[in-house]
């Protein structure tokens, strides 16, 4: 049952507008369904992958929609490592460290990609192209080491061919905004 | 009732087979191409483009291009099949798109191989391959050996020995008709597919000389029975990496279409799903799995007829049944691949499981990090509801069943039973303690079962060809296979299913090929995190769930890296307390603090500052978190550091000591000098230099700045003359 407030409609009309309108009809979906609250990572996966990550104005609205405690939503964003609190660059690079990637000498290809692109993990490059992530394992260990941008697997990567991967993906986003322009 | 199913799935498995049929039979050639997340990161998207390509503009409609998943020969991707009528399937290895042009005009168009991108040791211009079963149930049936038979009749009767080759192979998947254990064997003969009993002698010698030699196939010896992998063998039996497998949980991948439940169906997929909802009888499924002593693939190793008894004994009715698609160990992979290559055939296995436990709805909890998997999957569900394979009265059985997909998030501990219910209900995937399992009180607090990936994928072969068969493939203590992911310092990368108590040295050597670069081969890291490192002294060890545990490893999901004598223990062992201490969910104290002072010790020990009674200290600390923990993650945690400690005790007191790694591995006690004599003074180093350590003039040898070096190797690698001394 929800819970009446005198800024109730305010309150309820600020989340909505915080999120985009499938996560909102997802969310309205599931509340009229059995355990809507397990559906608290589906909406959070929902809402990553339309912001590219996390906010706290969305991880509120998701709180309020879903009627969680905001306390709890935080708990559950903040426990798995798939969950991004910050903005991401438009590129992210997860860099597999799984076991075959570090046999293969994955360190020495982060090292070339933090020389590179001048950051570490869990940051952005300041011109918004770039995030870098470590990741578990993404499960392509016999073309280890791999690394993956966006849904794509690069495999048998050595420092070496990290410039060209980079450029790549430079290209790319040129590419893109000049479509937009035109 | 009885009949009603099976004959509604008979007329599922008609349409389907004409419509496969129907497809098949326009082509005279077959071009296979892999569609999997390792198969794309190596191009097979461009590649199936440019055949797509080069179809269109020969104006051939003969010519089919078929989509398949992967064979689990990862490190030759993009794999391409191409099979014509009447010849022996050729395999491409490494396709690009000069290639795809290649092979199309010489071989698709031109009916010349090409044979340089072949995958190794294929041998196409014999004129026939004859593969004979040694599997379980085959074998004995000549006196000396059907082999050798085969061999001895082939001379004998003056047939050229360049035209045929033959082939022994694991187990050709034909073990229906095998009530007769060792007293048939099985012979496939290719490239006419057909498939003999062979019972003694004259049956080898009729064989050899009808068929053989006169091209006529003799009609009598024919076993006309639809196995469920022959097509595997059809495609890739002559092949090393492949004829010593068992292909099980593995038994469509890479030759069936993932998206095509018409193909799935055309090899009798959910026949096994229709039999047992013909019987209506669930405790008769339960009671198949558990005679096959089928263990859960996902690590634990518990019984899974056990696991759904324990289920359905329980008094509340609403039940589930959850598929842990989260592959969270890293060296893992055999679950994406069976998710991708064969979705149908897990989401059968879960189906058999909520029909055996009683439960009404099925989760598939995979994770989010493997997009096609879940897309596969996805598809595979909706197809199925679509032909009433799922949702309402089930091929009118009155069973109903529905499958909803639920996605991991990033955290290993969802691994673990009660974390991963804990997930699914939107919560912090963290363990609770145990009882009540989660068979008594799961998900919602109702009885739930968990089973892995490979476990479901193994439940529909041993209801169609009985728990004797899958038993019998094992060991005494248990049934079936294991699918292996074989990567690390190793020539054929892949996914490898063997019979369980198939030794380690059968997996890494004969199928694997041994070390890439030759190098001896020093340990076998199994069981990813909360696994062990068996040294190469212990390969001869049969691999089964209580003899890894014996050595200090465990089974865990199948992960095998192979490491060599570059690799230090030290270092191994750091890594993986790294990954556990990131993944401790940080419920329970040992756990928690434990795995971060764990650690400490190690980094400690491979910087060089190591204090004297750190190796006490550090194993004191495991057999402690190891014994206090809350749930498996927490106790399985020391296991890397104490199998390492065990076997390689020497290793950690060199680092400790003398400050010294013996694998050169660990950086901070490497150390660079240039020898004098080698030197040229070519000036490589000193350009390469990221901190100009290293002084010379042109000509003259150089001299490496110890106080200011920042030990990155880069001066070792770029050297020309082998100057710079690694030590």
């Amino acid at each position: 049952m929800m819970i009446q407030t005198d800024n109730r409609k305010e309150v309820m009309e600020k989340s909505r507008a915080a999120l985009p309108d499938h996560v909102v009809a997802f969310i309205e979906a599931c509340n009229s369904g059995p355990y809507p609250h397990s559906q608290l990572i589906s909406v959070l996966h929902k809402v990553q992958a339309h912001f590219g990550y996390l906010g706290k104005e969305q991880l509120d609205a998701v709180a309020q929609l879903m009627q969680i405690p905001a306390a709890k939503v935080t708990g559950v964003a903040t426990f798995y490592h798939y969950f991004r609190l910050e903005p991401q660059g438009k590129f992210t690079i997860r860099v597999c460290l799984g076991t075959a990637c570090y046999v293969k000498g994955a360190d020495r290809v982060v090292e070339r990609l933090r020389d590179e692109l001048g950051i570490g993990f869990g940051e952005t490059t300041s011109d918004g192209l770039f995030s870098l992530e470590a990741s578990r394992c993404l499960g392509a260990c016999g073309l280890a080491p791999v690394v993956m941008v966006g849904e794509r697997i690069y495999g048998e990567m050595t420092p070496d061919k990290v410039p060209a991967l980079l450029e790549r993906f430079v290209k790319e986003a040129e590419k893109q905004a000049a479509q937009k322009q035109s | 009732m009885a009949g009603q199913v099976l004959k509604r799935y008979e007329k599922l498995r008609g349409e389907a087979t004409a419509a496969v049929d129907a497809l098949w039979r326009k082509a005279s050639v077959r071009i296979q191409v892999g569609s999997a997340t390792c198969e794309h990161a190596a191009g097979s998207e461009a590649v199936w483009e440019e055949f797509r390509r080069h179809i269109e503009s020969s104006g051939r409609g003969d010519i089919l291009l078929h989509r398949t998943g992967c064979t689990g020969r990862c490190s030759r991707e993009p794999i391409v099949g191409v099979i014509e009528t009447g010849r022996l399937p050729v395999k491409y290895h490494e396709v690009d798109r000069d290639a795809v042009h290649e092979i199309f005009h010489s071989h698709v168009l031109g009916g010349k191989p090409v044979s340089e991108r072949m995958l190794a040791d294929q041998l196409t211009e014999h004129a026939n391959h004859l593969m004979l079963c040694d599997g379980s149930g085959c074998g004995g049936a000549v006196q000396g050996g059907v082999r050798e038979a085969f061999l001895r009749v082939i001379a004998e009767s003056g047939m050229n020995p360049e035209k045929i080759r033959v082939i022994s192979s694991r187990c050709l998947g034909f073990c229906a008709t095998n009530q007769a254990a060792g007293e048939i064997t099985q012979a496939l003969v290719l490239p006419e597919n057909v498939l003999y009993t062979i019972r003694d002698e004259n049956d080898v010698r009729a064989v050899v000389q009808e068929h053989l030699m006169g091209g006529r196939i003799v009609d009598r010896l024919v076993n006309r029975e639809q196995p469920m992998s022959q097509r595997f063998f059809d495609l890739y039996g002559d092949l090393a990496f492949f004829n010593q497998q068992h292909r099980i949980a593995l038994r469509n991948a890479g030759v069936i279409d993932p998206e095509s439940l018409h193909e799935y169906v055309r090899y009798r997929g959910f026949e096994a799903l229709a039999t047992a909802l013909d019987r209506n009888d669930p405790e008769w499924v339960v009671k198949m799995v558990s005679e096959a002593r089928l263990r859960g693939r996902g690590g634990g190793g518990y019984p899974t007829g056990l696991k759904w008894a324990q289920a359905r004994k329980n008094n509340e009715k609403t039940r589930y049944i959850i598929c842990n698609a989260d592959e969270g160990d890293p060296g893992a992979f055999m679950d994406r691949s069976m998710l991708e290559s064969d979705p149908f055939s897990v989401v059968e296995g879960l189906m058999i499981g909520g029909f055996a436990t009683g439960a009404q709805r099925g989760f598939f909890y995979i994770r989010a990090e493997y997009p096609l998997a879940i897309r596969r999957i996805e598809h595979a569900i909706e197809t199925c509801r679509a032909n009433g394979l799922l949702g309402r009265n089930i091929l009118g059985s009155g069973f109903s069943f529905d499958i909803e997909i639920r996605l991991g998030a990033g955290a290993f501990v969802c691994g673990e039973e009660t974390a991963l219910i804990h997930s699914i209900e939107g919560e912090r995937g963290q363990p609770r303690i145990r009882p009540p399992f989660p068979t008594e009180s799961g998900l919602w607090g109702k009885p739930t079962v968990i089973n892995n990936v490979e476990t479901f994928a193994s439940i529909a072969p041993i209801l169609k060809y009985g728990s004797d068969w899958f038993s019998r493939v094992g060991t005494p203590q248990s049934g079936g296979t294991k699918v292996f992911a074989l990567a690390g310092k190793i020539r054929r990368t892949g996914l490898v299913e063997v019979p369980m108590g198939t030794t380690l040295r059968h997996v890494v050597e004969e199928i694997g090929g041994g070390t890439a670069n030759g190098k001896a081969i020093k340990a076998v890291q199994t069981g990813g995190p909360a696994g062990g490192c068996i040294p190469a002294g212990f390969l001869d060890t049969p691999v089964d769930y209580d003899t890894l545990a014996k050595l200090g490893s465990i089974m865990g999901s199948g992960g095998m890296i192979v490491l060599d004598e570059d690799d230090c223990m030290v270092d191994v062992a750091k890594f993986f307390m790294e990954f556990i201490q990131d993944e401790s969910c940080g419920k329970c104290t040992p756990c928690r603090e434990g795995t971060k002072r764990m650690l400490e010790i190690l980094e400690r020990i491979t910087s060089g500052k190591a204090l004297p009674d750190d190796i006490e200290r550090l194993e004191r600390l495991g057999r402690l978190v190891k014994r206090t923990s809350l749930c498996g993650l927490g106790r399985a945690a020391p296991n890397p550091i104490l199998s390492t400690l065990q076997y390689y005790r020497e290793e950690y007191a060199a680092h400790v000591h003398e400050k010294r790694c013996p694998a050169r591995k660990c950086r901070a006690l490497v150390h660079y000098e240039i020898s004098t004599e080698r030197c040229v003074g070519c000036t490589m180093c000193a350009k390469n230099c990221p901190v100009q350590c290293i002084t010379g003039a042109r000509k003259e040898a150089h001299v490496i700045d110890q106080s200011l070096c920042i030990k990155c190797g880069r001066c070792f690698e770029v050297c020309r003359f082998n100057a710079v001394l690694k030590g």
